[in-house]
């Protein structure tokens, strides 16, 4: 009877043991979509925003994470794809054309430069690479800031002031408020984890973490390494182009000070933080580092520390990445090991352990 | 033909100031690297702390003070700046040493999150910095040259030589290099591997204070964000020359300099200057995927 309330073993044996999980995330599922409706026509509101900016950043970690967590290629400009995205988008759409179009030009576009740019510099090795990566996402924008006659230069693009843009429509139902593109966004966000999670479990999944883990070895056992990194660093782009053409339509403006250094900076750590190759753990590490400097902002804050303490909010949003990155060093939801391929160190058997002396 | 020589001549002069400040924070950029394979990300904004020291303590002394408080404004601000960087080590990436090789990056980005904006709380617009002396132009013919640009080039090749000799000809130079070649072994060798990061971490940043200070002097003024392009020209010197290679950082900070200069001088509009810096970097990279001075490092199976 005791045993029976208390022992874990014997409560996981109630009844639908093995529903259990997929039932109640089913049901946090449905409170988050419900949430815009809820909130809709009151004071939160703007929590519709952040929802939808995390759902943006989603996205485009979840192409990081096909570089970082899967390859192990540390890219440091992914937001020039971004970019590419958001400014293919914004110029066909001043030239009359929708959005349904403009959302595959944009994918095709990032995808194409980014093959490109991995045809050339992919032979390059860890920090090499990522210095490289970087070096081209200042030259995309730079170049936006400067090439005035297509771009505008700094002062950005507006879709507002043009009559040349069509609505956005979705069969003919018309999405305009933040509400719509929430639902639009994580309408994306969801295909992107499917996509995510089917690559994960197929040869071409298993073949990117054998790279990640063991270059060498992989390319022993006849993975072809350099036509499977350049896939991984191609389709990493199409997630970028996606999120780029949602933004601009979104925000309806666009300026190249979107996309610095620091936003690509912040993808990773959103990655790492989450845990590189694990997607639940992409996800909580985009929540965390979006949400942070919100919660930070909010009214709830300064009703605990006083108006000086959100002034100091990066101050404090600095120190708590600090903070977690020493606590959880995998990350907050790392790739578990029975997921894992292989376990990363073989453990020493236990006899010969207990035999060593104690370290000092 | 004379006013292009000295276009040339004033371009190249530019090119090596700005180069001589590149170069001492590519310095704390490859001599981490060097030790622990770990890219320091927040090491701009040590360089951003020297540049405020030394604007605060110039602040403090009276206007024309001289050479002597340049000094001491160096001095100061190299101390300053080295400090910070043995804290941040402590605090930050001392407890990530045996961690994924990416994770010291989150706690290197939330550290420089922090540092800026604890500048940024106590002076959030830009301080314009004293000149303690005034600028005095040199002629050679057609040829022109100031003393500030003599005074940063001067500065910055006399700290790169100290540098050279200290890790060349010293015992604990040679400790440290040691450390870098192969941290485990240099232990078993009775090489104090912790105290070395530290001094690692001391020398690297008081470069990185040093060049705020220059940086400072050169441009006329320093605010909580200087560090952030600085930085990433310096640590893509670094790469250039080869990270982890202490020449190589030397030598990728003037390269760097020379080609911003050159770029700016000879373009048709100077905003292209940073795109011709980052295109050559990727063009050498390409032909030297190690860098101009790194060794290929043949892989261990």
């Amino acid at each position: 009877m005791f045993l029976k309330k208390f022992n874990p073993v014997f409560r996981a044996a109630g009844p639908f043991p093995k529903l259990r999980r997929p039932l109640a995330a089913a049901a946090c599922t449905a409170v988050f979509l419900a949430l815009p409706l809820l909130l809709e026509n009151t004071s939160w509101a703007f929590v519709i925003r952040i929802l939808g900016l995390m759902g943006l950043y989603g996205i485009l970690a979840l192409g990081v994470n096909l570089v970082l967590g899967y390859v192990g290629l540390l890219d440091l400009g992914f937001m020039a794809f971004y970019a590419i995205g958001a400014y293919t988008t914004a110029l066909l759409s001043l030239r009359g054309v929708g959005f349904w179009w403009c959302l595959p030009a944009s994918v095709a576009a990032a995808m194409g430069v980014r093959a490109l740019l991995g045809w050339t510099v992919l032979r390059l090795r860890g920090d090499y690479l990522s210095i490289v990566t970087l070096g081209f996402g200042e030259i995309t924008r730079i170049t936006l800031n400067n090439w005035d006659s297509l771009t505008n230069g700094p002062k950005g693009i507006s879709l507002l002031s043009s009559l040349q843009v069509p609505p956005m429509r979705f069969f003919g139902f018309p999405l305009e408020s933040n509400t719509h593109f929430f639902y639009l966004i994580y309408a994306f966000l969801a295909l992107g984890l499917v996509a995510c999670a089917r690559l994960d479990r197929s040869r071409i999944g298993r073949a990117w973490m054998a790279l990640r883990d063991d270059e060498l070895a992989a390319r022993a056992m006849g993975v072809n390494a350099p036509h499977l990194k350049n896939l991984a660093f191609t389709l990493s782009a199409g997630f970028a182009g996606v999120a780029g053409a949602l933004f601009v339509r979104w925000e309806n403006f666009v300026t190249p000070e979107s996309f610095t250094f620091w936003e690509s900076a912040l993808l990773v750590a959103m990655v790492v933080l989450g845990g590189m190759g694990s997607l639940p753990g992409v996800l909580m590490g985009v929540a965390l580092i979006v949400g942070l400097p919100e919660v930070l902002r909010s009214d709830v804050f300064r009703w605990i520390g006083g108006a000086q303490a959100v002034n100091a909010r990066y101050l404090l949003f600095g120190a708590l990445l600090v903070v977690m990155a020493i606590l959880r060093p995998q990350g907050f939801w790392p790739r578990s090991a029975a997921s894992a391929a292989l376990p990363p160190q073989v453990p020493r058997p236990p006899d010969e352990a207990e035999r060593l002396p104690p370290k000092e | 033909m004379t006013g292009a020589v000295s276009t040339l001549f004033e371009q190249v002069l530019n090119g090596l100031t700005l180069g001589g400040i590149y170069a001492l924070i590519a310095l704390g950029y490859t001599m981490v690297y060097g030790v622990l394979l770990m890219i320091n990300f927040a090491h701009s904004e040590l360089f951003m702390i020297g540049g405020v020291v030394s604007w605060l303590l110039l602040s403090l002394l009276p206007a024309g003070a001289g050479v002597g408080a340049l000094t001491a404004c160096l001095v100061v601000s190299m101390a300053a700046s080295g400090l910070a960087a043995v804290i941040l080590d402590r605090v930050a990436y001392a407890p990530l040493r045996r961690s994924a090789r990416l994770t010291p990056l989150i706690s290197a980005i939330g550290a420089s999150l922090f540092l800026q904006n604890l500048v940024f709380l106590w002076r959030d617009s830009q301080l314009s910095f004293p000149r303690p002396f005034a600028v005095v132009r040199y002629h050679f013919g057609a040829l022109e040259i100031n003393s500030l640009q003599v005074l940063i080039i001067a500065t910055s090749v006399a700290l790169m030589g100290a540098l050279t000799f200290f890790v060349q000809k010293t015992r604990l130079g040679k400790a440290m290099r040691a450390v870098a070649q192969d941290a485990e072994t240099a232990e078993l060798m009775g090489v104090p591997v912790n105290r070395l990061i530290a001094l690692t971490f001391l020398i690297g940043g008081a470069l990185g204070g040093a060049a705020g200070t220059l940086n400072g002097l050169y441009y006329g003024s320093v605010k909580y964000n200087m560090g952030f392009f600085p930085g990433v020209k310096a640590f893509t010197a670094a790469v250039l020359g080869g990270i982890g290679n202490i020449p190589g950082a030397m030598l990728g900070g003037f390269l760097l300099g020379l080609l911003e200069s050159l770029g700016a001088g000879f373009l048709p509009e100077p905003e292209w200057k940073d795109v011709f810096a980052f295109a050559v970097l990727i063009l050498v990279l390409i032909l030297r995927p190690s860098g101009l001075l790194g060794e290929h490092v043949p892989e261990k199976v």
